[in-house]
């Protein structure tokens, strides 16, 4: 297939619409803006709505609401917008509706540096909604990745029936990279239910906890709320009920973790130092990775494909097989090799990080390697 | 059908207190669904949170019990993946006008065909008697424990203002008038308000010495009216109905005109 | 005998808010020891529906010919 040059977030554009997307809001917020201006071009075209709400907590509000009548459903933004949908990023996984939220991280607090890239939205996108909640999260790297995991977003959260959060960056967002623009081979939707109207208990679940929410308006009339509810849908504050709940939702994610999650390791099982990255500091890490094993040393590389559910079970195997040294780039503080330190030990992770607003380069983390190696 | 049929039995008796207006108001609008015989399958109920969004719970039909404020875009999504359906928003005064209120305002702007009826009982009853922008100006609330300064919204002329298409008042003390309020309501084509007054006898009359329900509908009866010269009375009736493209329409149109009708 | 309409009131719905007995303009309800609403004079009841109107509880039904839908 023949390479198309495209821009990272229209390549988000172009997956989301061959899933099926039927529904996008959104709100205009650098640097994820040109995502809405090509689906306010694509949509139309394709006979599926666009709307442009009065914010961002109103565009992830209806795009909840257009998931429940069984329409592909996603918005996009940056973090303080992120910021303002995390109450109803909270109400669907509460409810377990499956909208997709794409996140073109820039640098904070606050309104931060609207034009930079930074991954400081990693702990948000994990725990930025009160409450005990799943969430799964995937974070390309490239354009190409861009394209392959939007499609994924949307398989993950039809099939677990989940908000499914794409943390991309400004880099990734705003590059432009020659990618193949494939048709999908695999597109899931929700289950249906199995049982007659009459039957039906929207949250009854089998041994796979995932409900089958049947669409708006077909003729399965129930209750959906935000308030702890129990199999039929309505509210309750037994016990029980509550804990039962929380736990399911929760576990409904933890349970199918080896499936969700996914990574690419290089050269990691003789390492004795290995780069632990995702996203844009990828591109720099496999550089200074592939550099540094062509001078014979014992470098290795895992790239996270898959933030949330958090590869602990990996990771930990990978360190109690190797007992290499980890070492950290990321575009924040530290709340990638915070979250690795439950996996690793402290005094085994070495820590890159960059909060300017520029990338960590090849020479900046190649400097750290050769410390660590020597 | 009789209206009582639209209602969920196996969750009655409702929450709302005695002699609380809201069931008064969710009784007016499931007369106006049933002289329309309204197919409760087609219908998708959604409110926000607060003591008059727990109506949702009650009625048969699609519902979806949202955030504090977001009925509104929240039904907006359905409605726009489901022009078909008929999209009903219940919320409350402080829901709809105080966390609700950009919403509100611009899917009156843009005049997306749902209809919203407003259950005004100038309080946040589920939190205990705090004042909300419907609170009038100089009345007590438990976080106005010396009178309310801030000054309210009118309903009607915030809903007017924002572009609204059929906007009107009613009473639970009018129960007749409001159901047909809310039934033209339904009829219309385009955001429909409906204010429905409602009394907190628990709430908002005890702070301010209404005295009981049954006082409260009194009060609302004597200070209220439908008459067309309302005087220093709260008028009731339909203020605004208007025609104006309805914003499905204008996107089927939009996207039929961009697609070719693909 | 039996007048035209019959008053129902289910007693497990009924909050006993008393809003019925104040909006009937023939006096038919009243109360019962425990506030509950009662039909006390069913012969004067003219179908009016106003309690039933009145009832945020769906406690009452007025059966018989009706005057208003």
């Amino acid at each position: 297939m023949a390479k198309q040059l495209v821009q990272g977030n229209e390549a988000c554009v172009e997956a989301a619409i061959a899933a099926g997307v039927s529904f996008f809001a959104g709100y205009p917020i650098t640097p994820s803006t040109e995502i809405a201006e090509k689906m306010a071009e694509k949509l139309p075209a394709k006979g599926k709505v666009f709307i442009q709400m009065e914010d961002e907590i109103a565009s992830m509000a209806a795009i909840i609401g257009a998931s429940l009548t069984g329409a592909k459903s996603m918005t996009a933004t940056s973090g303080p917008g992120f910021s303002l949908m995390q109450e109803n990023i909270g109400y669907a996984a509460m409810t377990e509706v499956p909208v997709v939220v794409v996140n073109v991280q820039r640098g904070g607090p606050s309104t931060g540096t609207p034009t930079l890239p930074s991954q400081g939205d990693m702990m948000q996108a994990r725990w930025g909604t009160h409450g005990d909640h799943p969430v799964i999260a995937l974070a390309p790297s490239s354009v190409q990745e861009t394209y392959d995991l939007t499609f994924e977003a949307f398989n993950l959260s039809e099939k677990y029936m989940v908000p499914v959060v794409l943390l991309m960056d400004e880099i990734v967002g705003h590059m432009r990279e020659g990618i193949e623009l494939y048709k999908p081979e695999k597109i899931i939707d929700r289950r249906k239910p199995v049982q007659s109207p009459e039957e039906y208990l929207p949250y009854q679940t089998d041994d796979s906890l995932i409900p089958a929410l049947a669409p708006f308006g077909q003729g399965y009339r129930y209750h959906v709320t935000g308030l702890i509810h129990d199999e039929t849908g309505f509210p309750s504050n037994s016990p029980k009920v509550i804990e039962g709940l929380v736990e399911r939702i929760n576990k409904k994610i933890d349970k199918h973790a080896d499936e969700i999650i996914t990574y690419n390791s290089f050269d990691v099982d003789d390492a004795d130092v290995v780069l632990l990255a995702y996203g844009s500091p990828v591109r720099s890490a496999r550089q200074v990775q592939q550099a540094a094993r062509q001078e014979g040393l014992k470098v290795g590389l895992v790239q996270m494909i898959t933030v949330w559910p958090f590869p602990h079970k990996v990771l930990s195997q990978l360190y109690r097989q190797t007992e290499a040294t980890f070492i950290v780039p990321e575009l924040s503080l530290g709340q990638l090799a915070d979250e690795l330190s439950k996996s690793v030990p402290r005094e085994k992770i070495l820590r890159v990080n960059r909060n300017d607003g520029s990338l960590i380069t090849p020479a900046q983390l190649d400097a750290v390697v050769r410390e660590a190696v020597r | 059908m009789n209206y009582k049929n639209y209602l969920r039995w196996n969750k009655l008796p409702h929450i709302w207190c005695p002699g609380c207006g809201h069931g008064i108001v969710l009784g007016a609008f499931l007369r106006a669904v049933a002289q329309r015989e309204l197919n409760k399958d087609d219908v998708a109920v959604v409110s926000g949170i607060g003591c008059s969004s727990r109506a949702a719970g009650y009625v048969d039909f699609n519902t979806l019990h949202t955030a504090h404020g977001r009925a509104i875009p929240f039904a907006t999504g359905i409605k726009l993946s489901r022009p078909d359906m008929k999209v009903i928003v219940l919320t409350g005064d402080g829901d709809a006008t105080a966390i609700g209120g950009n919403h509100f305002i611009h899917a009156a702007r843009r005049n997306l065909d749902l209809t919203v009826i407003v259950f005004n009982n100038n309080i946040y009853g589920m939190t205990s008697g705090q004042f909300s922008p419907m609170t009038p100006h100089i009345n007590f609330a438990t976080t106005a424990p010396h009178g309310n300064f801030d000054y309210p919204f009118d309903l009607v002329e915030l809903a007017k203002g924002a572009g609204a298409t059929y906007v009107a008042r009613g009473a639970a003390a009018y129960p007749r008038q409001l159901e047909k309020a809310i039934g033209q309501g339904l009829d219309h084509e385009g955001f429909s308000v409906i204010e429905a007054m409602s009394q907190c006898p628990t709430y908002y009359g005890r702070k301010n010495k209404m005295g009981t329900a049954e006082q409260m509908l009194k009060w609302q009866k004597e200070n209220a009216t439908v008459s067309s010269n309302p005087g220093e009375k709260i008028p009731l009736g339909v203020f605004v109905q208007v025609e104006r493209p309805e914003y499905t329409k204008l996107t089927g149109q939009f996207i039929d005109s961009v697609s070719g009708g693909k | 005998m039996s007048g035209r309409f019959q008053v129902e009131i289910d007693p497990a719905y009924c909050k006993a808010c008393r809003l019925c007995i104040q909006v009937c303009p023939k006096k038919v309800l009243a109360q019962r020891a425990d506030g509950k609403a009662i039909v006390e004079n069913p012969d004067d009841c003219i179908g009016c529906q106003l309690c039933e109107w009145h009832c945020p509880d769906f406690a009452i039904t007025i059966k018989g010919e009706k005057k208003n839908g």
